[in-house]
């Protein structure tokens, strides 16, 4: 249950994190990465994510009930993207019928 | 507890289990909004991967300036509401209609910037249909569009009902509805508000930052 009273501090910290983590992905975005540009945008994002689901939205502080429903509803999407993803790169692997027209 | 009816719903044994549920309620809810963004996060994704150039050449149109901004307001807007939620736990009244209000405040302002960058790309002609300006090799970009049109409508479609809600909440926090025994309300309209802020956490990167260097 989210009866815990979090000190401001806390709040402060999380907000100040929050900002700096939106100021390393900009700088960030201006570097030529590669293929790894997309991966630090969205560690960084997932990182600013945890940790308002922690502290903002009192997950660290709620039941393991709350915690069971919150990971069902990421693990669904991470199905989702999994076999979308699945799907777009074993395409072509076989080649297609005759006079079929596949998308790319 | 004379005067004022009780806020315990008669099918709840105590005001702990009755917080507990609305809580897992709006968690409920949220799981299902994971899923409907997750659906738009996926599309996008995969038209991305088909389309690498078209999308990064096509980023570069919006406006990484006001997009920073955005992500600044909306994070400090988080901040408010979460403090709101605290002065909530803390049975302070005054300090709940106050920090609801500037979540509204920092609300608005979100919608009213990116209310000026549709206005840029109205104009601009970068609205997916008939007149959308970018003609031969770059008329693919049109797909990068219809993803940030339909991406940030739906998110800001969230924004407004999220206003909304928390106005309701802070009209009956100042009617002193709340307190620390029982602000399930006050907590929940957070829960929602937070949500909608992770989901800009990552429509930020997506859509603006994408191809950058």
């Amino acid at each position: 249950m989210s009866e815990h009273v979090i000190p401001v501090r806390t709040y402060y910290a999380v907000f100040a994190a929050l900002l700096a983590f939106t100021g390393i992905t900009v700088a960030v975005a201006f570097l030529d990465l590669g293929p790894l540009s997309t991966v630090v945008a969205l560690s960084i994002a997932v990182l600013k994510a945890t940790l308002v689901l922690l502290y903002f939205m009192h997950l660290r502080y709620s039941s393991k009930l709350t915690w069971i429903f919150v990971g069902t509803g990421i693990f669904w999407f991470l199905i989702l993207i999994a076999f979308l993803f699945a799907d777009v790169a074993s395409r072509g692997w076989i080649p297609p019928a005759e006079g079929w027209n596949v998308p790319r | 507890m004379s005067e004022v009816p009780s806020p315990l719903a008669h099918h709840f044994d105590d005001l702990t289990q009755q917080k507990e549920a609305t809580t897992l309620g709006m968690w409920t809810f949220l799981v299902t909004e994971i899923l409907f963004f997750g659906g738009l996060f996926a599309g996008y994704a995969q038209y991305r991967t088909l389309y690498p150039q078209a999308f990064a050449a096509a980023s570069h149109h919006l406006d990484i300036v006001l997009g920073t901004i955005n992500t600044a307001v909306l994070i400090a807007s988080s901040l408010t509401m979460v403090m709101g939620v605290r002065a909530a736990q803390l049975g302070r009244r005054k300090q709940i209609v106050i920090f609801l209000l500037l979540t509204i405040v920092l609300g608005l302002v979100f919608l009213g910037i990116k209310a000026v960058e549709y206005t840029h790309k109205y104009h601009e002609g970068l609205i997916p249909g008939p007149g959308f300006a970018l003609q031969g090799e770059e008329r693919m970009q049109v797909r990068f569009f219809a993803f940030y049109f339909l991406m940030t409508g739906m998110h800001a479609l969230h924004m407004v009902v999220g206003v909304v809600i928390v106005g309701m909440i802070a009209f009956f926090a100042w009617r002193g509805r709340y307190s620390p025994e029982y602000y399930g309300p006050v907590d929940v309209t957070g829960l929602y508000w937070h949500f909608v802020d992770i989901v800009w956490i990552f429509l930020f990167p997506l859509l603006y930052l994408l191809g950058r260097h």
